[in-house]
């Protein structure tokens, strides 16, 4: 469970940097190899490690979540580094996001 | 208000219509990089780097991570992050519906009822831009 919440602040992280180097490609598409978006990926790569090793072990219903926490945290850094309103529609939306998981995960016992 | 068609093709919305297209197409690719992932970590015998990195199902599974990947590195380009990134919850919704499918997974209640709360999420989220 601890691996999942891991994975799922790394997995964050790693969208930061992605949005980061996607920015880049604004000056054309092969700005895609640049260093910010390798970062990114080295930091899912990461976060893959410690979800495979989640998957290994453990309750979906509460994997899956924890997982998705990773939205949350998303939503936070995406407010203090790139500026993006808080909505009522992204929290509502965010929201039942996690609900349904939560449901996927229950059902996928 | 009264929305032309030039107005409509503008991308000044939180949420443009390609953007979302290329994240949707983000969370088909990964979806099916789950499913490959799920399979190469059931039938793993040796835990750690070096069985993961010779697993075929899991090294397809991360290239079609990788895929996925560049398609939202895209839509991040014009999108935001905030709004881009939940959506691909969606990609519980097709792994759910690809094990029904194919792997003949029973449906149940929950799975059903997630997926369907998961859909109107996504949906509450795209409001803004879609008005």
């Amino acid at each position: 469970m601890l691996l999942m919440l891991v994975a799922s602040l790394i997995g964050s992280s790693g969208a930061v940097l992605l949005k980061l180097g996607a920015l880049e490609l604004k000056k054309g598409f092969w700005h895609i190899l640049n260093t910010r978006l390798a970062a990114g990926v080295a930091v899912y790569l990461v976060s893959w490690y410690f979800f495979v090793l989640g998957i290994r072990h453990g309750e979906l219903s509460v994997l899956y979540p924890m997982v998705s926490l990773g939205y949350v945290w998303t939503l936070l850094w995406a407010r203090l580094f790139f500026k993006e309103a808080f909505t009522r529609e992204k929290f509502a939306g965010l929201a039942l996001i996690l609900l349904g998981v939560f449901f996927v995960g229950l059902g996928s016992k | 208000m009264n929305r032309t068609a030039t107005d409509l093709t503008r991308e000044t919305d939180a949420a443009p219509r390609r953007p979302v297209l290329l994240v949707l197409g983000c969370t088909v690719l990964g979806a099916a990089a789950q499913i490959f992932m799920k399979f190469g970590a059931n039938r793993l015998a040796h835990p750690g780097l070096i069985g993961m990195a010779t697993d075929l199902p899991l090294l397809s599974g991360l290239v079609l991570y990788g895929l996925s990947t560049v398609l939202l590195v895209l839509a991040l380009k014009d999108g935001e992050l905030s709004l881009l990134y939940p959506v691909i919850a969606l990609t519980y919704v097709w792994v759910t519906v690809l094990s029904l499918v194919l792997l003949h997974d029973k449906p149940n209640p929950f799975k059903l009822a997630g997926i369907a709360i998961i859909v109107i999420g996504v949906s509450v989220l795209g409001w803004r831009g879609k008005r």
